[in-house]
């Protein structure tokens, strides 16, 4: 039985129409991307039916979710939370904000909240370099240009 | 002053098709498939000058030319919005405020060389662009400016938007044909080139957005026209993507030959009134400059070179005189490791060991053989990998210990930074 639920069947077909009918391969990322989108992250089980679904070996999936960093294989938060790092946004406070945002959630890169309300990871340039600081809440989200207050506000936002 | 792509746009409110054929849009599709050869097509852009905008520098009219004439079969043409070079945001600004100037140009080049099919692959952090992207290309064909037989001529082509999820090495080209074909994205050995086995193997044209951005403006206003706002062998205007210790982090559309300190002012000049120490002019993997070299040079692929770095991507990234350059050096170091695709040896290896060094100096316990080490292994990289992640890392590297060894040796004999910045504060 699949995992994937009909929602999800439904807009990973439209996404294989995009490609030659003989590369239904290529839908590989977004399907996976509607798995995770579903679930939260990506269990072998679920990227198995993946692999069903675009008949593929399930090693060939495994090897895209891998591969790629904003797949999630582990169970995560319930939030996301990935910053940006990477020089032109450190040069623009990222560093400091890192800093607070780790203060206030009490966890530090690669950890989770003990409630499972936030993770916080550390991101390469998103292309967005010119609003630092940057954030992305569950990869789709990004917030440009954070603040104290703005940390403060989100987080409350993304608690209720 | 003549923008070639973001002329008339102004930010949120004017992405959408109406807008875009408001300005002018898709005229230049008319022209082409109103009696221009494809040939005709090419000539143009070879006269334009304009050269890829995704970091090589590359020629488009000549690159256009290697796809093969009388192949049967599918031919594609692949826009490369992965946009993943610290310090460059360009791409992303052409796709929520433009994107139609992308479709536009990419029609255009595909009418050009006798593609059929088109992909537009999409950094994975920029979701609500990629949706905008979707949305847009949606517009497109319901205009019947993309599907069978485009505004009635006897030319087909079909377009979609692909998505990234998080692989900086998916830049290459080849990486990101490999991607689309639903796989790791690890480079493929050249050659073959993309131009005789591209995706699924097919003859495919990679080039970046801003590169099939430019096509509608040269074949509206002629190549010469293009040509003539920049400079001989530089043609055009080109965004600049400015941002660390300025006022105004921002892009900024201008002719090719821009004085660097006029760019300068136009981010709003150094933050707090700070002297300016250092650039990197073209995005992270090219080499840094010191700020009064950049302050005499051009905007421009040949003055920047001439200065000794690249123009690259045209990201401009600004340091200050309080910035700590053994700690800007360690943060890219861990950058190209960790997007590293593991096929090569110097690459995988070397890079670890860059990153590791540089640790080591930056909290302290550096020795003064490392700042040679540093040197070889670079040397050791460079030109040794299937692909250019190698010299990108590698690149940094040589030029931040070159201009600025005395940091360098400072750190290793003081164990602590000569600037003083937050990062000299890190424990060992
Ligand atoms: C590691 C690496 C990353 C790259 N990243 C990008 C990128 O994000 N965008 C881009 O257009 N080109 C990138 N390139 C260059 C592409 O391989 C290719 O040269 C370019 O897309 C060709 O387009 P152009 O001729 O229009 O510049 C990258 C190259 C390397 C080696
Ligand atoms: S140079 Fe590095 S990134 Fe490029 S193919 Fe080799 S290992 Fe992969
Ligand atoms: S360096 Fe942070 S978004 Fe580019």
């Amino acid at each position: 039985m699949s995992l994937l639920s009909p929602q999800s069947i439904q807009r990973i077909d439209h996404e294989i129409a995009k490609y030659p009918a003989d590369q239904k391969r290529s839908a590989v990322m977004s399907a996976l991307r509607i798995a995770q989108e579903q679930h939260g992250w990506l269990p072998r089980e679920l990227m198995a039916s993946v692999a069903e679904h675009l008949e593929l070996p399930a090693i060939a999936v495994f090897e895209v979710a891998s591969f790629y960093e904003m797949y999630n294989l582990k169970p995560m938060g319930r939030h996301k939370l990935t910053v940006c790092t990477n020089v032109p946004c450190a040069l623009s406070g990222a560093d400091h904000f890192c800093e607070s945002l780790k203060k206030k959630l009490g966890i530090g890169f690669n950890e989770v909240t003990a409630d499972g309300e936030f993770s916080l990871k550390e991101g390469q340039c998103f292309g967005a370099c010119g609003d630092a600081p940057v954030l992305l809440v569950n990869n789709h989200t990004m917030h440009s240009f954070m603040t104290e207050e703005k940390l403060d506000a989100l987080l409350k936002e993304l608690k209720s | 002053m003549t923008q070639v792509i973001m002329g008339g746009c102004d930010g949120e409110n004017t992405w959408r098709l109406k807008d875009y054929v408001a300005r002018g849009g898709y005229e230049a599709l008319r022209k082409v498939l109103s009696g221009m050869t494809p040939d005709q097509v090419i000539t143009e852009v070879k006269t334009s000058a304009l050269r890829g905008r995704g970091g090589a520098g590359f020629p488009t009219g000549l690159k256009w030319t290697f796809m093969p004439k009388n192949y049967v079969g599918d031919k594609y043409v692949v826009c490369n919005s992965d946009e993943g070079e610290p310090g460059t945001f360009k791409d992303r600004d052409i796709l929520r405020y433009n994107p139609h100037a992308l479709i536009e140009g990419m029609i255009i080049a595909a009418f050009a060389m006798g593609a059929t099919r088109g992909y537009n692959y999409i950094h994975g952090e920029i979701w609500s662009v990629y949706e905008r992207c979707e949305e847009a290309i949606e517009e497109a064909r319901s205009a019947g400016f993309l599907g069978n037989n485009i505004l009635g001529s006897s030319f087909s082509f079909n377009l979609y938007n692909h998505h990234g999820y998080g692989a900086y090495i998916c830049g290459e080209e080849t990486a990101l044909l490999e991607s689309i074909e639903g796989k790791k994205g690890q480079p493929r050995y050249k050659p073959p080139f993309p131009a005789t086995y591209g995706l699924y193997g097919k003859p495919t044209t990679i080039n970046n957005t801003e590169t099939f951005a430019s096509v509608p403006w040269i074949i509206q206003h002629g190549g010469q026209a293009f040509l003539e706002i920049g400079r001989p062998n530089n043609g055009g205007s080109k965004m600049f993507s400015v941002s660390g210790h300025v006022n105004k982090p921002g892009n900024y559309e201008v002719p090719m030959g821009t004085p660097f300190a006029t760019l300068l002012e136009m981010a709003g000049g150094m933050r707090d009134g700070r002297a300016i120490k250092a650039v990197i002019p073209g995005g992270s993997s090219m080499p840094v400059l010191p700020g009064h070299i950049m302050m005499q040079t051009d905007m421009d692929y040949d003055s920047i070179a001439k200065a000794g770095s690249m123009l690259g991507s045209g990201a401009v990234i600004v340091m200050d005189d309080t910035t700590c350059m053994v700690g800007m050096l360690e943060r890219l170091a861990w950058f190209y490791h960790e997007e590293s695709c593991g096929q090569c040896t110097p690459c995988r290896e070397g890079t670890g060991w860059l990153y590791r060094i540089i640790h080591r100096i930056e909290h302290g316990q550096g020795r003064m053989e490392d700042l040679d080490l540093l040197l070889s292994l670079s040397d050791n990289i460079q030109g040794r990998t299937i692909c250019a992640l190698g010299d990108a890392a590698a690149m940094p590297v040589r030029s931040f210990v070159n201009h600025f060894r005395a940091e360098f040796e400072h750190h290793i004999t003081h164990k602590r930074c000569l600037v003083g910045s937050a990062h000299s504060e890190k424990a060992a």
